[in-house]
Order: C-alpha cells, then sequence, then structure tokens
C-alpha cells in the first residue's frame, strides 16, 4: 500500500510570500526520509504540502507538482479531503481530541470516512494500537480519554489514529520534539518498524534521530533571513552524513549553525 | 511485531465521497444563511428608525427644547429634558458604579483566594443575569417601600448601579488578568508597596479596557427602560434635581407615546426618540472600541 | 484615606522635606495596604451583600401579600391585588414567560450557534471582524427600540406566518387557532430570539476561536470535511460554552422587559385556557411593569413584587446552572 513521492520545481507560497523555492526530489515507497534544516527553512511547509495541510493556513498555494505513484495531488479535480486520507499527518505535539476516548479517537477517522460496522472499526482499532505499540498498555482502558495518557503514549495514540484510515505515506512533524528520551526511544522504534508498511516523512531538528532512523536525508537552508527556503542536497542518510556534498550540510551536521 | 506480517483486517471505505462534498456544501450555505438572517433585522431596525425619525432631529427645536406644551397631536418638541435626564442618570450611576466594579475586580484578580473569592465571583456572575424589572422591584422595596421617600432620578440610578457593576467587574477583571506578572513583581522588587503596585502600575496598564467596559456598560444602562418605569415616571418638563421631583428620559418619553399609536405625530416623535437613544448609545459603543483598538496597538 | 499615603505626602511637601525615616515609609506603604486591600475586599463583600439583599426585601415584602393572599400562589390564574380579599397567581405569567423563552431559544440558539461558525471558521478574512461588528450592535441596540420596531414594522412580518401555522396545524392543541390579533407568545418569542441573538453568538463565538489549531488539524490530517472537521473539533470543544450561552441567553430572555411589554396582549379576566403558542398573554416582567402605575398600598405592591421574586429565583437558577457549566469546562481543560 505504500507509495512512493515525486515532487518536482515545488514553490509554496503564503499569500505573496514565497516560503519554499524550487524544490525537487523524490521519496521511495517503503522508506524513511527525513528533513533537516535550520529553523525557517521550509521543511516543515513542505512537509505540510505533501498533504496539503498549508492550505489551511491564509493564503497557502504551491506551484510546481507533487505526484503520489504518479497520481498528481494539484490536480485541479482533486479534493483535499481525499488527500488527507491517502497521507496521513501526525503533529510536533500530540493532539488527541480531549472529548473523545482512545478507542473514539482511533476510530474518528474510519467513523469520518463512513465505516460505521462495529466489528470493522474493533479490528482496525485493536490492529492500529498493536502497529503502534500501545495496545498492551490501553487495551483495558479503551474507553478512557486520550488525554489521560502520558505524552509519550499521546503521540502513539495519534500515530495509531493517523494508520487506522490506512494511508499511503505517513508524514510527521518533528514527533518527538515534546517528549522526553525513553519516549522518543519508542517513537523511533515504533518509526522503523512502520516503514515496513509505509512511506515515511519526518522532520527532525535532532541530528543523531535522523541519522538513527532515516534512509534518505534532504538538508534545506535559507540563503539569508527573507529569502525562501530552499534544498541544498538530499541523498542516502550515510552519505550525507559521512560525506556531504555541500560545505553547508556538513557544517549543519555538525553543529557550526542552526 | 511488524504491521505487515499480522493478519490484517481490510477496510473498505464507502465511496460516499460525493455525500460528504454536498453535506460540507450545504453547512456552508446554511452558516452564510444564518448570518444574513441574524443580520436583517439589524438593517430594518436601523433603517426604520431613520427614515421614521431622522426629519426631527433636524428641526431646530429637537435639540433645545423640552416637550412642554406638547400634547400626542402636535408634531415635534424638543427631547433637551430627556436627553438631559438620561445622561444625568448615566453619569451618576458611572460614578457609583465604576470604583465599586473596578475595586471589586481588584480584589477578584489581586487579593482573592479561597471561598469569599468564590462567592465574590459567584455573585457577580448572579448580578449578571439579574433582570432589570428585578432590579427595579429591588430598589423600590428599599427606597420606597421601607424608607418611604418619592420615586426620584437617584433612585433610578441605584438600580442601574446594580446593573452596571457586573459589566465593568467583568471587563476590568478580564483586563487586570492581561496585566503580564512580570510588571507586578519588577515594581515590588523595587520596594513599592503593593497598592501603590496596583495604582501606579497595574491599573494604567489597563486603562484602556477598563475605559472600554466603562463605555459598554454605560451604553447598556442607557438604554434600560424597566427601573425608569418603576422609579422614574415620566415628566414634560426639564427636570435637573436627581433628588426630588420627576426626571424625564429618553426611554420613559418613547414609552409616553406608545398609548397613542393611532396619531401619527406621536408615532414620529417616537421614531426620532428612538433614533436619537441609538445614536447616544451607539457613539458610546463605538467610543469604547475606538478605545479599545488604541489601548491594543499601544500594548 | 489619601492623606496617608507617601505619594501624595511627597508631592504635597513643596520644600525639599527630609527623606522620612525608612521605619515610616514601611509602616505608611503597609498602612496603604490594609486600606486598600479593604476597600478592595469591602467592594466584594458589597457585592455579596447587594445580591443576598435583593432575595431578602423581596421576600420580605411579598410575604405579607401572600398570607393574604386568597387563592393559590402558584397555580391560579386570576390577578386581582386590590381589596380585602386579594386573589392572585403566577400560572398564566409562568407560563407565558417560559413558553416565550422556550420559543425563543428555539431559534436563538441554532442560529447564534451557525452566526458563531460562521464567522470563527466559514467566513472569509476581510468579512469576520466587520460580520461581529454587526452581530455585537444587534445587541446594542436597546431593548425599546426592538419593542417599537417589533409592534409597529416586525409584526405585519409575522401575522401571516402565524396564520399559516394555525391553519395547517390547528389541530395539535399548541398551535390552535385563538383569534388574537396582538402580541402572541409565539410573536414574543420570535422577538426575544433576535435579542437574545447577540448574546448565544459572542460567547459561542470566543469558545469556538479557542480551538486550538491542533485539533482542527489533527480533524482535516485524517481527512475531514470543514463540517466534519466542525463537528469533530469544534463542537465537542465549545460544548459547555455554548450551553452556558443559552444559558445566559435564556436567563435574559425570561426577564426581558420593555420589549415584551410593548407587545403583549393582556388576557381579559377569565379568558378560558388554552395551550396555544398563538394565544396572547403577559409574562412576569410585562405584568410588573405595565401596573408600575398601580403601587400605591403595600398589599398591591407586595403582589408584584412575589411575582418579582419568582422570576429573580428562576434567573438565579438559570445563571447559576450556567455558571456551573462553566466552570466544568475550565476544570476539564486543565
Amino acid at each position: 500500500m505504500a507509495k512512493r513521492i515525486d515532487v518536482e520545481h515545488l514553490d509554496v507560497y503564503y499569500g505573496d510570500f514565497l516560503a519554499v523555492h524550487d524544490v525537487t526530489m523524490t521519496v521511495p515507497a517503503r522508506s524513511v526520509t527525513a528533513l533537516i534544516g535550520p529553523s525557517g527553512c521550509g521543511k516543515s511547509t513542505v512537509l505540510r504540502s505533501l498533504n496539503r495541510m498549508h492550505e489551511v493556513t491564509r493564503g497557502g498555494r504551491v506551484e510546481g507538482s507533487i505526484r503520489l505513484d504518479g497520481v498528481d495531488l494539484y490536480a485541479p479535480d482533486m479534493d483535499p479531503v481525499l488527500v488527507r486520507r491517502m497521507v496521513g499527518m501526525v503533529f510536533q505535539r500530540p493532539n488527541p481530541f480531549p472529548t473523545m476516548s482512545i478507542y473514539d479517537n482511533v476510530a474518528a477517522g474510519l467513523r469520518l470516512n463512513g465505516v460505521k460496522d462495529k466489528a470493522t472499526l474493533d479490528g482496525v482499532v485493536e490492529q492500529s494500537l498493536k502497529g503502534a505499540n500501545l495496545w498492551t498498555e490501553v487495551k483495558d482502558r479503551l474507553r478512557k480519554p486520550g488525554a489521560g495518557l502520558s505524552g509519550g503514549q499521546q503521540q502513539r495514540l495519534c500515530i495509531a489514529r493517523a494508520i487506522a484510515v490506512q494511508p499511503q505515506v505517513l508524514l510527521m512533524d518533528e514527533p518527538c520534539s515534546a517528549l522526553d528520551p525513553i519516549s522518543t526511544l519508542a517513537i523511533e522504534d515504533l518509526i522503523t518498524e512502520l516503514k515496513a508498511a509505509y512511506t515515511i516523512v519526518i522532520v527532525t531538528h535532532n541530528m543523531q534521530q535522523a541519522a538513527r532512523v532515516s534512509d534518505q536525508t534532504a538538508f534545506f537552508n535559507l540563503a539569508a533571513t527573507g529569502k525562501p527556503g530552499e534544498l541544498i542536497e538530499v541523498g542516502p542518510t550515510s552519505t550525507i552524513f559521512s560525506n556531504p556534498g555541500v560545505k553547508a550540510t556538513e557544517d549543519y551536521i555538525e553543529g557550526r549553525f542552526g | 511485531m511488524s504491521v505487515s506480517t499480522t493478519s490484517r483486517v481490510v477496510v473498505t471505505f464507502p465511496d460516499r465521497t460525493r455525500a460528504r462534498t454536498q453535506r460540507d456544501r450545504a453547512a456552508r450555505v446554511s452558516m452564510a444563511l444564518a448570518f444574513v438572517v441574524a443580520v436583517i433585522p439589524l438593517a430594518w431596525i436601523l433603517v426604520t428608525v431613520t427614515t421614521q425619525g431622522a426629519q426631527l432631529l433636524f428641526s431646530s427645536t429637537w435639540w433645545v427644547n423640552s416637550q412642554r406644551g406638547i400634547n400626542s397631536t402636535m408634531v415635534g418638541g424638543g427631547a433637551r429634558h430627556a436627553i438631559n435626564g438620561t445622561l444625568i442618570q448615566a453619569g451618576v450611576t458611572a460614578l457609583i458604579a465604576v470604583p465599586i466594579g473596578v475595586l471589586t475586580a481588584v480584589y477578584l484578580v489581586e487579593f482573592g483566594r479561597g471561598r469569599l473569592a468564590r462567592a465574590v465571583s459567584f455573585m457577580v456572575d448572579i448580578l449578571t443575569g439579574v433582570p432589570s424589572i428585578v432590579a427595579a422591584l429591588f430598589v423600590y422595596a428599599v427606597w420606597v417601600g421601607t424608607f418611604g421617600f418619592q420615586r426620584v432620578g437617584f433612585a433610578v440610578c441605584l438600580a442601574l448601579v446594580l446593573l452596571m457593576i457586573p459589566v465593568v467587574v467583568r471587563t476590568t477583571e478580564e483586563m487586570l488578568k492581561l496585566v503580564p506578572n512580570e510588571l507586578r513583581e519588577a515594581s515590588l522588587a523595587l520596594g513599592v508597596p503593593r497598592w501603590t503596585t496596583i495604582v501606579r502600575v497595574v491599573l494604567p496598564t489597563a486603562l484602556s479596557g477598563i475605559v472600554t467596559g466603562v463605555l459598554l456598560g454605560l451604553a447598556r444602562v442607557m438604554g434600560e427602560t424597566a427601573p425608569l418605569l418603576i422609579l422614574g415616571p415620566y415628566t414634560k418638563n426639564l427636570a435637573t434635581d436627581l433628588f426630588s421631583g420627576l426626571m424625564p428620559t429618553l426611554p420613559t418619553m418613547i414609552n409616553q407615546d406608545r398609548s397613542e399609536l393611532g396619531q401619527a405625530a406621536a408615532v414620529e416623535r417616537m421614531w426620532a426618540t428612538a433614533l436619537t437613544l441609538i445614536v447616544l448609545v451607539l457613539v458610546l459603543n463605538l467610543a469604547g472600541r475606538l478605545v479599545a483598538r488604541l489601548g491594543s496597538v499601544s500594548r | 484615606m489619601t492623606t496617608s499615603t507617601p505619594s501624595m505626602a511627597a508631592r504635597s511637601a513643596a520644600a525639599p522635606a527630609p527623606a522620612p525615616p525608612r521605619t515610616e515609609q514601611r509602616s505608611t506603604g503597609r498602612l496603604g495596604d490594609l486600606i486598600f486591600a479593604g476597600a478592595a475586599r469591602g467592594s466584594g463583600v458589597l457585592v455579596i451583600a447587594l445580591v443576598t439583599l435583593i432575595g431578602v426585601f423581596l421576600v420580605a415584602q411579598a410575604i405579607p401579600a401572600l398570607l393574604k393572599d386568597q387563592a393559590s400562589f402558584l397555580t391560579s390564574r386570576e390577578w386581582t391585588v386590590a381589596g380585602d380579599a386579594p386573589r392572585f397567581g403566577i400560572a398564566e405569567l409562568a407560563w407565558t414567560t417560559v413558553s416565550a423563552s422556550i420559543i425563543a431559544m428555539a431559534i436563538a440558539v441554532p442560529v447564534g450557534v451557525a452566526v458563531a461558525l460562521f464567522i470563527t471558521t466559514y467566513a472569509p478574512t476581510w468579512l469576520r471582524g466587520p460580520a461581529a461588528t454587526m452581530i455585537d450592535m444587534l445587541a446594542a441596540v436597546p431593548s425599546i427600540v426592538y419593542g417599537l420596531w417589533a409592534v409597529l414594522s416586525f409584526r405585519s412580518v409575522v401575522r401571516p406566518v402565524e396564520d399559516l401555522i394555525q391553519q395547517r396545524l390547528g389541530g395539535i392543541p399548541l398551535f390552535a387557532p385563538t383569534g388574537v390579533s396582538g402580541g402572541t407568545i409565539f410573536f414574543i418569542g420570535v422577538v426575544l430570539s433576535i435579542m437574545v441573538l447577540p448574546i448565544v453568538t459572542a460567547l459561542s463565538r470566543e469558545v469556538f476561536a479557542q480551538t486550538p489549531t491542533s485539533h482542527r488539524e489533527a480533524a482535516l490530517a485524517l481527512g475531514a470535511t470543514t463540517w466534519e472537521m466542525v463537528r469533530t473539533a469544534v463542537l465537542p470543544f465549545g460544548r459547555p460554552g455554548v450551553i452556558s450561552a443559552a444559558m445566559l441567553a435564556l436567563g435574559r430572555a425570561l426577564g426581558e422587559t420593555i420589549a415584551v411589554t410593548f407587545i403583549v396582549s393582556s388576557l381579559a379576566p377569565g379568558t378560558p385556557w388554552s395551550w396555544s403558542l398563538f394565544n396572547g398573554g403577559e409574562t412576569f416582567a410585562s405584568r410588573i411593569a405595565n401596573n408600575a402605575g398601580e403601587f400605591d398600598s403595600a398589599q398591591k405592591t407586595g403582589a408584584f413584587i412575589a411575582a418579582g421574586l419568582v422570576l429573580f429565583v428562576l434567573t438565579f437558577l438559570v445563571n447559576a446552572v450556567a455558571r456551573i457549566v462553566i466552570q466544568r469546562r475550565a476544570a476539564f481543560s486543565e
């Protein structure tokens, strides 16, 4: 079910402001791609353009193309609602729906998409929670509010919620930045397991994390403040970290700026 | 455990995209429609009041004369007496209500802890909900029923005070909460006593918000009619004494002509008085918003 | 009180006065603190006292009249307050007040919530500010102006609607034709709904706007349409706020006086009872306001104060519930 993503000459605007300029890259299916770079370099913007979430921000639009196994996500007749079902997303801060139970949180996306059958829902909820390595911790309190879980558990709940709609791609926007080291480790293990079934794109500020979990790394940077963000280079993680082609990449990875 | 190896539940999503899109569109249209429906009365009222009443406002006597010697069949006359009464009563009401309201808000934000503060906060909410007619009956029960005084302008003010206090408390409270704690601590760390800190640092920072609250409270109070019916009978003459005799106001002036709906002159006068009242209230309202906006820019 | 403060003392000392000893300054600071805190606390206590006194005075002046009442106060529809054997009860007032307010809620809550959603979620950005201001202006129009407009302009529009409902649904007791042409309960309800709508909208708007962006985005990222996002993220988050807004609006509708006084048509004594919403009848507030000229004896006044007391208790309960709902929400979101 995982699919590859082809990004070609992508420009992202917010109103008249060009946030990201001319990004071209390919994300292979069943792999983890990390987007790294200093704050404001546009990596989150690129991530959000992959499921058209940037359109939620006022004036957000793109030029260029993004294709999912050849299907243009920005074709005129393409419904952003459908795009977001194919491309799931996990956010920086865990954001379970506070008024819903653990079970209802995971089932939320299915119910929205018209799945009503109790047996199917039960099955998918269990499978998704297992997939998010959360099942054993919550199986006895599925009817309790999701907000009662710890931060790390909440984030895994959000991952379960995202994979419950069986997307082809999973986007993660700094999923561990609000978590403690042990929870972070749990999420990283989970990412490694999930890539067997999903194409994963993750934004992270943590170099070690990028090195640990990703197969491919893309480095973004700004020419100067006020200039649009650009893709500097993209390649296998081992190459980018050991033998980068551009000086700026090396400086950033070694912590000289950003 | 790997996701791909365990036996998977296969979900087939019912293709209901069209139904969902249609429902989304229907919701969008309903919301916009609700807004239009809600705005119609406003436009209708403003247009009616203006077209029916504006003419009198431009007559030479409206802003200067009273209704002395004018009966229901005669056109025009003046509203000076009623404008005076409304402004005087509103002013005196504010003089009493603002200090009590601001101090109560200061208590709630700066001092209030525990049970007493919770009780005060609860009672402010209850006071917000007290119908104006009940406030009027209460003042009547005290002023006339218990002390045996006459119905005078000041009694009206007392009832209006009850209605204005909660507005002032709530807006002031909101504003005081917005004042950053660092400011208070900075002042206290300089050895400035707490009360001076509040008077010199906290209240001035929140001033524009407090002024907005006072203006909005005044606007509410000026349009109130129930206390006037119970406590402030109408007269056609100029009157400025709050403690003896009758005092006319704009709402009671409208009410006066209510029994004369058959008389074109009386009806026109009602619209004109209503327009005068709306203009006063809206001016205060806009002033309140303006102060709020100017204040928020400087913050 | 102010002369004891250090700042005033400093200002009034024109000549270079020697700085007051440190200990004294501290003690005046403390005195100022005491006085100021006392005044603030006193104002708070005054507010509590006022609300309590409202209850106490209304009860005290209602009791003598209630003791003389020859009819059952809660169930009688009579209203004869003069003479040696007064007979008065609130049944009709309570029915009119409550049923008109319920009609007002049935209209104002859904429309008000929809308007709030329009302003916070659906409207284009440029329209949001002006739209909110327009709804707020609706709240700024004095209620007497609503009364005037309702009688002279709005009535003629609602009348045909009432006739239509009576023709089509007249078989149902609630909609039975009555022949009342003036202010029916239904009409009062419609006018009240317009007056309380800004309250519903203003408060709902506030809570909807507070819905965390992360919740909205979580719903959208699952493939929700805007409407589904509203239903999964915005409405559940805002529900307690909407409930308390509705309660506050209900309190306002129950107690609205002058607009209702303008439009009610009071029923002649002895009119047979009807459940019809197209019947006339007075509310608590309009009965009191319409008879303010009759307050000439303690007994008569006491009867009206007794009616006012019931209204006070009603609004007190409604507002207390609203308050509790808000507090629950505060506890929940922490």
